[in-house]
């Protein structure tokens, strides 16, 4: 079986903040890490490749030159190959575009992949459109939230959750997956994967080199634009009690919301 | 944070990246859990063995990692034991049991009982002490009798860390009572061999996510081939063990006496008193400064061991005793100290640090209680300077 | 459209650097002038900022016909059905889409799949759809994303919408992303904040972006139809008016046979109070220390007259309670008459999940946490011994 995951290079987003003076970003110590969500596809093809011998795992990634970070981060907890998409080309694409580029890479791949695997959204953007968009180009089934999967021959049987529940589903392989935290605890590299990645060179792949339509990829091709970013506007106007007997403030409490009707 | 410059290799630096984050997210979550249900770590230990963390003192052509080094696998008991030492013990008892194998085993034993301790599928246990031989080795009751191309032991050990959780166990029994320590052999002896069996687990102060069981021979019959080099030489594999295990307890000790300096010093800075944080007052901060030479110290007399056993001398069994000794009183020491830092909250268990006081105590008495590490000083003083009268 | 740095008039001041969101531009080792990197959108934040006006955006690029002719009319929401039931985000959807679709003069559209749902009609005509286009087909009866996105596509080919709105549901988004491949548009991921600019007949998209720490306004210039999935709760549902009808539209089309096969569903919250559409709810985070703590938040819960019991990550990541409670960014989206946030930091991604709660009260022992600059009510104490103070003040 040939699994692909699709990872990415997302910045720690619970440091991201914008300076409330300058309106600008503040990324000052803010690390670059695999998508969380991510690492839970990455750990359920390891699993599969562990159930099923002879299983190779490839990890997909388009970014920068440095997002070939994430890339050794999957060789180092047992990805057989990578592939790093980099080309000034793809600069300024949108989850239309990135699911383009994705999916034409993917598709040049030897043996074709029988299931292709990304984290159910990146912690940057939260489109969590990337993975049915890969999967639309790929003309292959798509299920979204999906936390777990047995495979037989040729069916995948996959568990996914929705609002309010969770659902059993069956679809023939090839297909592709968003997978959830629920899913697994990802495992860490192990001393001889991180080894192995150490003395990985990664080439990066380019666009020329998986046949990609310079209509489609790219800031050109990309229907959306982001025009401004600013800080969500603050709350004010709130009431803080403190330094009081917690009976006292219950009590307070219970009044003001009979006072304001609420109860 | 500053460091001192141990001169840590490549591998080395990242042993202890890799155990640092391991330890805190894999680790810590649930230490006052196994602590508070007496659970074995099993799933941390199997994780470990995924990670090629077990293997860290086994040769590479054994299946480990080892190359000479030593100071990678020590790191790894001192990020382990930083979190917990209940956990590492867990993982340091897999390194002593199998230590005799690795010092007297023959090439076919190794081959065979390392491979699986190196991919943490099978875990060890060293098994000498018994109910009347604790550091008095010439008590020992437990016998093993030839018997065509077997041998039959018989007997009781006491305490054995790992017990009842490890595959392989390595046993010592009197093959010639009337040779006395010479007359001591070592045995591997596999789990599930007839008439080996185990005792109820000990309820213990601390360590308690360690397991520690007796171990029962009746009539077991072990292969001849399981015995460790030839008759009456297990009390000197049982000797070198010590005086290359030692360190480890050191580093449980230098990492345990680190984990409560963290804490310690992070709660002085947020704790405040009087309008500021406890850490500004001299009395307090002086106790903190002690604290953190201690350890340091503790660390640098335990890596400078380590590092003279690497370089192939011959004579280290002084500074073996002398690295675990001070180490494991300057962790009582440091623990105790941090649980009064924290003051009320330190006794709660809340709070980490009353685990870490709890701990800390086996660590002056097991592998040779303190007093006897003194005494294995003292004779060497004795030795060296008769000789240098001379 | 690309940035172009004009190097000869760069100084290498670095106020370009300083204000780029995406980090795509570095200054040269050598002599300080800027390079842009693949990271850049083309948003033109630095060119604002260049004091020598060394920056320039290349906007050259022509509409594409489709935006420029107009042949795009008209303002589509999709009408999210389970088992027969509309969603109550659909009634939010097309209380601001008559907003939105009056600004424009255009009709208001909704789209209905599924097989037998006739009876859902008259809701959407009462919460202000002009058109219903209802597309009744077996391969539609259980949601798949597969024969739900081959349907949208057809019938967007076919009528042409310029705007098109979907809950950011597990279903909105999981088969939208598909419809904006095959239609070739944009679509903008939850969204919670919408509006139109008449003249350019555009859709004025907001969302919070990097877990909710900072909000992003989102365009579609030369791409029909604009679409977006909204985040539930964020816009009030309309008040219906009885009677009022519209247009009902019955589309027949050929579909494939789906592909994927629902075996069993299971509703999770059967026997619990959903925080998602609930009037009350009380939610424990990382105070509360263990699972066994939560009985507490469904004693209050309960106090309260049946809230439900929200959860922050912290608490559902450390297993105290399942993931169908938790409110924020990767959880629900939830706005509640009272949200009682217990042990409750209140980091941003959160707080996007219920800021938008008609009251918010926080107890929480820490007086910096965050939270507390959320809330019209802070109470600053330890938990365990407010809340069961509270409980009995509430049954009292």
């Amino acid at each position: 079986m040939h699994i692909v995951v699709c990872v990415k290079q997302v910045p720690n987003t619970t440091q991201v903040r914008i300076d409330p003076e300058t309106h600008t970003l503040v990324r000052d110590g803010v690390e670059s890490v695999m998508n969380p969500f991510d690492e839970n596809a990455l750990e359920m093809a390891l699993q599969l490749k562990e159930k099923h011998p002879g299983t190779q795992v490839t990890a997909l990634t388009m970014g920068p030159p440095q997002a070939e970070a994430v890339l050794k981060e999957a060789v180092g907890r047992g990805a057989d190959q990578v592939m790093l998409l980099c080309d000034q080309a793809f600069a300024g694409s949108d989850t239309w575009a990135t699911s383009y580029a994705l999916s034409r890479a993917i598709s040049q791949m030897a043996p074709p992949p029988d299931l292709v695997l990304f984290g159910k959204q990146a912690i940057d953007g939260d489109t969590a459109q990337v993975g049915p968009g890969v999967a639309d180009w790929l003309n292959l089934p798509c299920i979204t939230y999906a936390y777990g999967i047995e495979i037989d021959g040729g069916m995948a049987t996959v568990q996914r959750s929705f609002e309010d529940g969770y659902e059993t589903l069956e679809v023939a392989l090839p297909c592709a997956l968003t997978v959830v935290k629920e899913a697994n605890v990802p495992r860490m590299a192990s001393l001889r994967g991180k080894m192995a990645a150490r003395k990985l060179t990664i080439e990066p792949t380019t666009a020329a080199a998986i046949g990609a339509d310079p209509d489609k990829i790219g800031l050109a091709a990309s229907p959306t634009r982001v025009m401004k970013i600013f800080s969500p506007p603050p709350k004010t106007g709130g009431v803080m009690w403190q330094g009081e007997e917690p009976a006292a403030m219950a009590r307070k409490l219970v009044e003001a919301l009979r006072e304001r009707q609420l109860i | 944070m500053a460091e001192l410059n141990y001169g840590l290799s490549e591998l080395a630096q990242e042993i202890r990246s890799m155990m640092r984050e391991f330890a805190q997210t894999r680790v810590k979550p649930v230490r006052a859990e196994l602590d508070e249900n007496g659970q074995f770590p099993t799933e941390i230990l199997r994780e470990m063995g995924k990670m090629d963390l077990m293997g860290l003192y086994i040769p590479v052509e054994y299946g480990g990692t080892f190359e000479g080094d030593s100071l990678p696998n020590l790191i790894a008991v001192e990020e382990l034991s930083r979190v917990c030492i209940g956990v590492s013990v867990s993982y340091a008892a897999t390194g002593l049991g199998a230590d005799p194998i690795l010092i007297g085993g023959n090439d076919d034993q190794k081959k065979k009982y390392l491979p699986p301790l190196a991919s943490g599928e099978k875990l060890a246990a060293y098994a000498l002490t018994e109910p009347n031989a604790g550091s008095d080795v010439s008590g020992m009751r437990t016998t093993a009798v030839k018997k065509g191309d077997t041998y039959i032991l018989n007997g009781t050990k006491q305490w054995i860390t790992n017990g009842g959780e490890a595959d392989i166990y390595t046993v010592f029994a009197v093959t010639d009572k009337a040779r006395g320590a010479r007359g001591v052999s070592a045995f591997i002896v596999e789990k599930g061999t007839p008439g080996f069996s185990f005792g109820k687990k000990e309820n213990k102060l601390g360590i308690r996510a360690s397991a520690t069981r007796e171990l029962i021979f009746e009539d077991c019959a072990v292969p001849a081939e399981n015995l460790i080099g030839r008759e009456g030489t297990g009390f000197i594999w049982a000797m070198k063990t010590f005086d290359v295990s030692r360190p480890g307890i050191a580093a449980q000790a230098v990492g345990l006496a680190q984990g409560a300096l963290d804490e310690a010093v992070t709660y002085a800075k947020v704790r405040e008193q009087f309008g500021r944080p406890i850490i500004a007052n001299q009395g307090l901060s002086w106790m903190l400064a002690d604290m953190a030479t201690q350890v340091e110290a503790a660390r640098a007399l335990t890596y400078a061991v380590v590092r003279t056993i690497d370089s192939g001398a011959k004579d280290y069994s002084k500074f073996s005793a002398m690295c675990k000794v001070y180490a494991s009183d300057v962790a009582m020491q440091v623990t105790t100290d941090a649980v009064q830092v924290l003051g009320g909250y330190g006794y709660m268990k809340e709070y980490p640090v009353e685990k870490m006081m709890r701990d800390a105590k086996i660590l002056q008495i097991y592998e040779g209680t303190n007093q006897i590490q003194r005494d294995i000083i003292g004779l060497a003083l004795n030795k060296e300077y008769a000789a240098a009268a001379r | 459209m690309a940035l172009n740095i004009d190097l000869d008039l760069c100084t290498g001041c670095g106020a370009c650097v300083a204000v780029c969101p995406f980090c795509a531009l570095t200054q040269r080792a050598a002599d300080g002038k800027v390079v842009v990197n693949e990271a850049c959108t083309a948003c033109g934040a630095c060119v604002d900022v260049c004091p020598v006006g060394a920056l320039s955006l290349e906007t050259a690029e022509p509409a594409t016909d489709a935006a420029a002719s107009g042949a795009y009319r008209g303002f589509w929401v999709f009408a999210e059905q389970r088992a027969g039931r509309l969603q109550e985000v659909v009634f939010e959807l097309l209380g601001k889409g008559r907003e939105l679709a009056d600004q424009l003069g255009v009709p208001l559209g909704a789209v209905l799949l599924g097989h037998e749902v006739q009876e859902c009609g008259a809701a959407l005509f009462e919460h202000g759809a002009d058109r219903v286009y209802v597309v009744d087909h077996p391969a539609l009866a259980t949601y798949t994303a597969e024969p739900y996105a081959e349907a949208m596509s057809a019938l967007i080919h076919k009528h042409k919408p310029e705007m098109v709105l979907a809950g950011a549901t597990s279903m909105g988004r999981g088969f939208f992303a598909r419809v904006a491949i095959q239609v070739h548009a944009g679509l903008t991921a939850d969204c919670t904040e919408l509006a139109v600019e008449p003249t350019q007949r555009q859709l004025w998209q907001t969302r919070p972006a990097f877990g909710g720490n900072i909000m992003a306004t989102i365009l579609c210039p030369d791409h029909r139809p604009q679409m977006a999935t909204v985040r539930p709760k964020v816009f009030p549902q309309p008040v219906p008016q009885a009677g009022r009808t519209g247009e009902w539209i019955e589309e027949v089309l050929e579909l494939k046979a789906p592909v994927v096969r629902v075996i069993e569903t299971v509703n999770a919250m059967a026997n619990e109070v959903n925080v998602a559409g609930a009037e009350f709810i009380v939610t424990g985070g990382r105070g509360l220390g263990n699972a066994e703590n939560f009985k507490l938040m469904a004693e209050l819960a309960e106090a309260l007259g049946g809230a439900a019991v929200g959860a922050s990550r912290a608490a559902v990541d450390a297993g105290w309670i399942s993931s169908f409670h938790q409110v924020g960014q990767t959880g629900k989206t939830v706005r509640p008459k009272i949200y009682i946030a217990c042990g409750v930091s209140g980091q941003i991604q959160h707080v996007v999940g219920m800021n938008s709660s008609d009251t918010i009260i926080a107890i929480n022992k820490d007086p910096e946490a965050p939270i507390f600059a959320m809330a019209d009510i802070g109470i600053v104490g330890d938990l365990f011994e407010v809340v069961p103070e509270l409980i009995k003040a509430l049954r009292q």
